[in-house]
């Protein structure tokens, strides 16, 4: 039904998707597997029109397509479910199906009744009983992906994507979308489905598609497959980073974590951390691998003193119990956090690399009250430097900056507070591989100096190569500790993947 | 390259050279423009309006507006002009407190700060958005003058009283005096302590400053509390000028103070902007409406120039960061 023949991407200059082949055939049920960044959502979003700019060639039912919009795909009858759900929250379940394209009557006003029939007769065929003039805010997160389901097939749509389809909802949801998805196979629409649980996929895909850094590894049926069998084509690729050497040698505990929890704001049923225990040592790196979800992010923000009213936990830093009710704190105690999403939490795109690197420090430099402009020039310099940030002068604005020297003026921003610990969180995210080998080198060098630093990612061939240990998560809780002499992709992944539905 | 710098500098001292055109155009069609007391004059019409919008320039920086600087000059005025004539009697205690000149004034500054400081409480503490926190203050420090005065004037207030809003000192008006300490005060403020730093950090981007372990509540709070008291000195300066506090004094200055702000390069969204820029927006201000008072032009025509002048500094000042 749609197929892609050599679909090459590039992100300036960095290469997404490299010769891509792929084969929707309608009736059936293809899972699209691979780690985070292996270009599972790049190629989704070339089929769905939201990028028109790739090589190669789309063709649906016979006929070479290019999209130049989501909304064009959409007309075609190509729908995709994302992850996060687009539904206007406070408008009906008819309204949000109709949205864009509503009907109207002969005078031009809204054929409410229509709209609303046709809504009814769609929701009844979902088997989704509720009202069609149910406020979406009012559904819960498996009802309203059923709506999206209902909001596709009112397009008429021939291909279905789904994006993570279960991370949401419940099991009981699930069986139900299982139910949804066997019927869309019976009336002969494609559905592409992604997940990283894969008991899901071997319970309701076809076919298979293994993607690893922007290429197809492999395609074939799913019967036969093997848990481990697909695993092993999932990673298995060759580490091009020298494995860091300066492995602790003497055991120093800097930070200990016992029993740390995180409640959800409003329900006191479900954690998102699980009694997390986990020590670090002095000039170590110690690496967290967990998939998207796992509660990494979270984790990092709580030892940061964030959610403070969420957090049970008993935190003893440098030999002293510690809690932080704000960053603020954790801060002055030595805890630094450079994080995930550098451009919305770690900088301040439109002020200049030196009152960026200052911004968390500037007290150091303001104890008569006024600024010490010298002093404060004298750091920026030092670390555009030490950290050898590319720039004319500290006085450029970063949102001019590469990726790669942005972050590393996050993390001398970090570090002009002298912290103990550094936490980084997935560090080399979206910056090319040159600049990602600079990063590896600098973690390296400050872990040689004696801070001790714990670095989240998703990408195994980093927390490879640079970690002197490794934990994993999965939903919430360690699911692994591993020395970095035993740690293989094979079985970090293993840790990592949830074991439940 | 030489072309866009040349650009840069023009973006740079756009409101500098409006202002300039606007000085040169009105000079050539009235002649009472160019004389030493008309330029007096305007700087003394201004001045109010700089303290209240310095206040808010601060205010906007940090992402918010502060909708209640109006009702909180009323009340600051009328404070300090009913402590300084009654002072504060206390029937049952049979007390009596008398203020002086210096008690009473501070005692208006005070109440501006605090109402400031409950604005930026309500705002950080409960996440009621400025717009609608202020608004709420604006109509409650309304009523609060109103309470206080009666509805009446608060009149006569004696010569040294007077002299905060009509005296000279070395040869330049007081109120002048006042709002070039204000002004200075705000620029070693924003450019030379950590507070400023905050203050921008927190416009650009306030959760990567909460990350950056700056403590937004009271960053908040305290700029809020400055634009109260600021609000609060410009209330004593127009009742002292008056040698009266009108319990309806300063409705609507909030829009003289935004559009200073806006006209001077400050952007709403927050994190970009500077004091200089707003002292120009709030001079250019002062001189349009000075000029076309002079050039007899009718009151109502006034106030459609003065908003075609503010969507025009908006439109420019988007075009230029368009560009950048």
């Amino acid at each position: 039904m749609l197929a892609a023949r050599h679909i090459s991407k590039k992100f300036s200059g960095v290469t997404a998707l490299d010769d891509i082949n792929l084969e929707l055939l309608a009736g059936k049920v293809t899972a699209i597997i691979g780690e985070n960044g292996a270009g599972k959502s790049t190629l989704m979003k070339i089929l769905s029109g939201v990028y028109d700019d790739y090589e190669g060639d789309v063709i649906y039912k016979g006929n070479k397509v290019r999209f130049k919009n989501p909304r064009e795909a959409q007309n075609a009858g190509i729908a995709i479910i994302h992850q996060e759900l687009n539904l206007i929250p406070y408008l009906s379940v008819t309204e949000n199906l109709f949205l864009g394209r509503e009907l109207k009557n002969a005078i031009g006003f809204l054929d409410k009744k229509t709209m609303r029939l046709k809504a009814e007769t769609l929701l009844q065929k979902l088997k989704l009983s509720v009202p069609a003039d149910t406020i979406i805010a009012d559904l819960k997160v498996g009802q309203q992906q059923v709506v999206e389901i209902a909001k596709a097939l009112l397009y008429d749509a021939e291909v279905i994507i789904m994006d993570e389809p279960t991370s949401a909802i419940s099991e009981s949801e699930v069986e139900i979308l299982y139910g949804i998805i066997t019927d869309l196979r019976k009336e002969n629409k494609a559905v592409v489905y992604i997940s990283h649980k894969l008991n899901e996929l071997f319970k309701i895909a076809d076919n298979y598609i293994v993607l690893r850094d922007g290429r197809t590894i492999e395609s074939g049926e799913m019967k036969g497959m093997t848990h481990d069998g697909i695993i092993h084509k999932m990673v298995g690729r060759d580490i091009d980073i020298i494995r860091n050497s300066n492995a602790v040698k003497e055991r120093n505990v800097l930070l200990k974590v016992d029993k740390l929890c995180l409640g959800k704001a409003g329900n006191t049923q479900k954690n998102i951390l699980n009694n997390i225990c986990f020590e670090l040592y002095k000039g170590e790196i110690l690496g967290i691998f967990g998939l998207m979800g796992a509660g990494r992010t979270e984790l990092m923000e709580v030892l940061l003193g964030l959610h403070p009213d969420l957090t049970k936990a008993t935190i003893t830093l440098d030999k002293n119990i510690v809690r932080f009710t704000s960053a603020k704190d954790a801060i002055q105690a030595g805890m630094a956090l450079v994080p995930e999403d550098r451009k919305k939490d770690g900088l301040i795109l439109g002020l200049d690399i030196k009152t960026n690197i200052s911004l968390s420090s500037i007290d150091q430099h303001a104890s008569t009250g006024l600024i010490d402009h010298g002093a404060e020039l004298t750091k920026a310099h030092h670390y555009i430097k030490a950290l050898r940030i590319k720039t004319t002068s500290e006085k450029q604005t970063v949102k001019n900056l590469s990726g790669g020297n942005q972050q590393k003026v996050v993390i001398a921003k970090c570090l002009a507070t002298k912290p103990k610990v550094l936490m980084l969180d997935e560090p080399t995210r979206g910056i090319d591989i040159n600049a990602k080998n600079e990063i590896y080198k600098l973690i390296s060098e400050l872990a040689a100096s004696g801070l001790g630093i714990i670095m989240v990612s998703s990408e195994l061939p980093e927390i490879l190569a640079i970690s002197d240990r490794i934990l994993v998560m999965a939903e919430g809780c360690m699911t692994g500790e591993f020395e970095a002499v035993n740690a293989t992709e094979d079985n970090l992944l293993k840790a990592a993947i949830p074991k439940t539905i | 390259m030489i072309l866009s710098q040349y650009r840069s500098h023009l973006v740079k001292f756009q409101s500098l050279i409006a202002l300039v055109l606007l000085c040169i155009g009105i000079g050539l069609l009235s002649d009472k423009f160019f004389t030493v007391d008309n330029g007096w004059n305007v700087m003394r019409q201004i001045s109010v309006n700089i303290c209240i919008s310095v206040g808010m320039t601060l205010v906007v920086l940090t992402g918010g507006i502060d909708l209640s600087v109006g009702s909180v000059l009323a009340i600051g005025g009328a404070i300090a002009a009913g402590l300084l004539k009654f002072g504060i009697e206390i029937p049952s205690g049979n007390l009596y407190i008398g203020f002086t000149l210096l008690g009473s004034i501070l005692g208006g500054l005070v109440i501006g700060s605090l109402l400031g400081l409950f604005n930026g409480w309500a705002i950080t503490k409960f996440k009621v958005p400025p717009f609608v926190a202020t608004l709420a203050m604006l109509t409650i420090a309304r009523g609060f003058t109103m309470l206080y005065t009666k509805g009446f004037p608060v009149s006569n207030l004696g010569d040294s009283f007077a002299y905060i809003g009509t005296g000279w000192f070395i040869g330049i008006p007081v109120p002048v005096w006042i709002s070039a300490i204000v002004i200075v005060v705000a620029i070693i403020i924003t450019q030379k302590t950590a507070l400023g730093r905050y203050i921008y950090a927190i416009g650009g981007n306030e959760h990567a400053s909460k990350l950056s372990g700056i403590n937004i509540s009271k960053v908040k709070i305290i700029v809020y509390g400055i634009a109260g008291m600021l609000a609060a000195v410009g209330g004593i300066i127009v009742t002292s000028r008056l040698d009266s506090a009108q319990p309806n004094a300063g409705m609507s200055y909030e829009l003289d103070a935004i559009a200073a702000v806006v006209i001077g390069g400050t952007s709403l969204s927050g994190g970009r902007g500077t004091i200089m820029g707003t002292v120009l927006g709030a001079l250019i201000i002062g001189v349009l409406n000075n000029g076309l008072v002079l050039l007899n032009v009718s009151p109502f025509w006034q106030q459609v120039v003065k908003g075609g002048v503010i969507l025009l500094a908006v439109i420019i000042d988007k075009a230029n960061s368009k560009n950048d």
